[in-house]
């Protein structure tokens, strides 16, 4: 009973299914982690205030395990799938060309930009989450001052233009990701659709620009 | 060269068996006319092959009007070829240019091996129709026509999906090597019809399951399948396929 299931559940198409369950969701993470950081426009004290509240809250080790789980299990069936994939052409052609009617650069690049969103992840929790600790003191309660952090890191050119770098690539990822995945779990009608294509570039656009918006604000806040 | 006929380069895979590792090789045909299709040049081709004392050139055809789905061929990179909504044998060689060089390779893919030059064996096909793309008709008087109804639109639905040719250029043209298309067109327009949706939930599950136990790779939804689909089946078969599945999965007893 329990083998039979499981072997129902590791079929392609389920396989499919939770690389696009983990993306979608990972996409809400990306909407939360952003409507926070969103608070550094707003001014030092709230930006801090919300990473105090974040960090905090006991929750915050359920919240980071649930993450870390979605994005492995993102990345592992990414691997795998991939893996696969290459088996399944042993013998590549001597000339293939895309129809120009069906991939995208989006569709052809995910495993790449893929990659990419996984060397910006380590290094962004390693620059921040582990990156120097300056405190402050906000209405009394001593805090970290994230806010400096963040300012002081993008007074360089070269961290600034590699986050903007990579928030293009996730922005591409996305374009591709966000309604691959409602496509994989089942999700078509010729009325929706095409609506949720453009919706895919359209959450893009506001993921990848949102996000690149906060260091280039950064880098012109230090000068002050 | 007379009235408009070409002067063709044509690089071609030769393989003489499974065994053989098989390689590119050029030749020239003068004279081909611009209102042959291309099977036909590939015959001229052969013709002068046969002439010279060499082997010709092994490729699979059959109706050579578009509904047999034998013709195959890798032509510039594309499955039979630059147009959409075509077969090999419908490609007419005004599509090229007097001076191509024209590229032709068979179907690559774990799935098909090839048996002889641009031949590949497509019977992994037929063994995931035998694993439940079918419907299991019992016995009995005739029953009266139209006595079951159907919708007009699943009607529609299913006749797109029953357009499947079965030629595999889905395959050939999917980066993965994947056959969720053919797959889920033949799930799909059996599933749609009253009749052939008793046995939906089954026939999801085994199709599904032989599909993956061939070898084919898996879908990342990037649509080339489609686009190369000389009968124009869409992606939305895949999804159909894909809810089809999860929830047969979970109902399974
Ligand atoms: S030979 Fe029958 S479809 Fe081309």
């Amino acid at each position: 009973m329990i083998a039979r299931f499981t072997r129902l559940m590791s079929a392609s198409v389920v396989k499919k299914q939770i690389m696009g369950l983990t993306g979608l969701l990972l996409c809400g993470f990306l909407v939360g982690h952003l409507a926070g950081n969103l608070l550094i426009f707003v001014g030092a004290e709230y930006f801090n205030a919300y990473g105090h509240a974040l960090i905090t809250n006991p929750l915050i080790y359920v919240a980071e395990a649930g993450l870390g789980v979605l994005f492995i299990a993102h990345l592992g069936m990414a691997v795998r799938l991939i893996m696969e994939n290459h088996k399944a052409r042993p013998v590549k052609y001597y000339l293939k060309q895309p129809t120009g009617r069906g991939s995208t650069f989006a569709s052809s690049t995910m495993p790449y930009t893929g990659t990419l969103t996984l060397i910006f992840l380590v290094l962004h929790i390693l620059q921040f989450k582990f990156g120097p600790v300056y405190t402050i003191v906000h209405g009394g309660v001593e805090m970290r001052d994230l806010y400096k952090l963040v300012v002081e890191f993008y007074q360089s050119e070269v961290a600034v233009l590699w986050y903007v770098v990579c928030m293009i690539s996730i922005g591409v990822h996305l374009t591709h990701g966000f309604w691959s995945a409602f496509q994989s779990l089942g999700f078509h009608h010729p009325s929706y659709t095409p609506l949720l294509r453009k919706i895919s570039v359209g959450f893009a656009v506001v993921i990848a620009g949102g996000f690149a918006s906060l260091p280039i604000y950064c880098y012109f806040q230090g000068g002050m | 060269m007379s009235d408009g006929n070409m002067n063709l380069k044509l690089k071609v895979w030769r393989q003489k068996n499974t065994k053989d590792a098989g390689q590119m090789v050029d030749y020239s045909l003068e004279g081909v006319s611009p209102d042959m299709s291309f099977l036909e040049m590939m015959d001229m081709l052969n013709e002068k092959l046969v002439n010279e004392g060499q082997d010709s050139i092994a490729f699979d055809h059959d109706c050579r009007e578009g509904i047999c789905g034998m013709c195959s061929m890798m032509i510039n990179g594309q499955a039979h070829g630059p147009k959409d909504l075509t077969t090999t044998c419908q490609l007419h060689m005004r599509s090229f240019k007097d001076g191509d060089t024209v590229v032709v390779e068979p179907w690559r893919a774990r799935a098909f091996p090839v048996m002889k030059d641009l031949m590949v064996d497509r019977s992994a096909f037929d063994q995931i129709i035998a694993a439940g793309g079918f419907v299991n008709v019992n016995t009995g008087n005739a029953p009266d026509g139209n006595a079951i109804p159907i919708s007009k639109e699943n009607a529609d639905l299913a006749m797109d999906a029953a357009a499947c040719i079965g030629c595999a250029a889905c395959v050939a043209s999917c980066k993965n090597a994947s056959a969720m298309l053919f797959v889920s067109a033949k799930i799909s327009q059996l599933a749609l019809l009253p009749q052939g949706e008793v046995e939906g939930e089954e026939r999801v599950r085994s199709m599904v399951s032989k599909m993956d136990e061939l070898g084919f790779g898996n879908c990342t939804n990037e649509a080339e399948c489609e686009a190369s689909c000389p009968k124009g089946i869409s992606i939305s078969n895949i999804a159909r396929m894909n809810r089809q599945y999860f929830t047969s999965a979970i109902k399974a007893k």
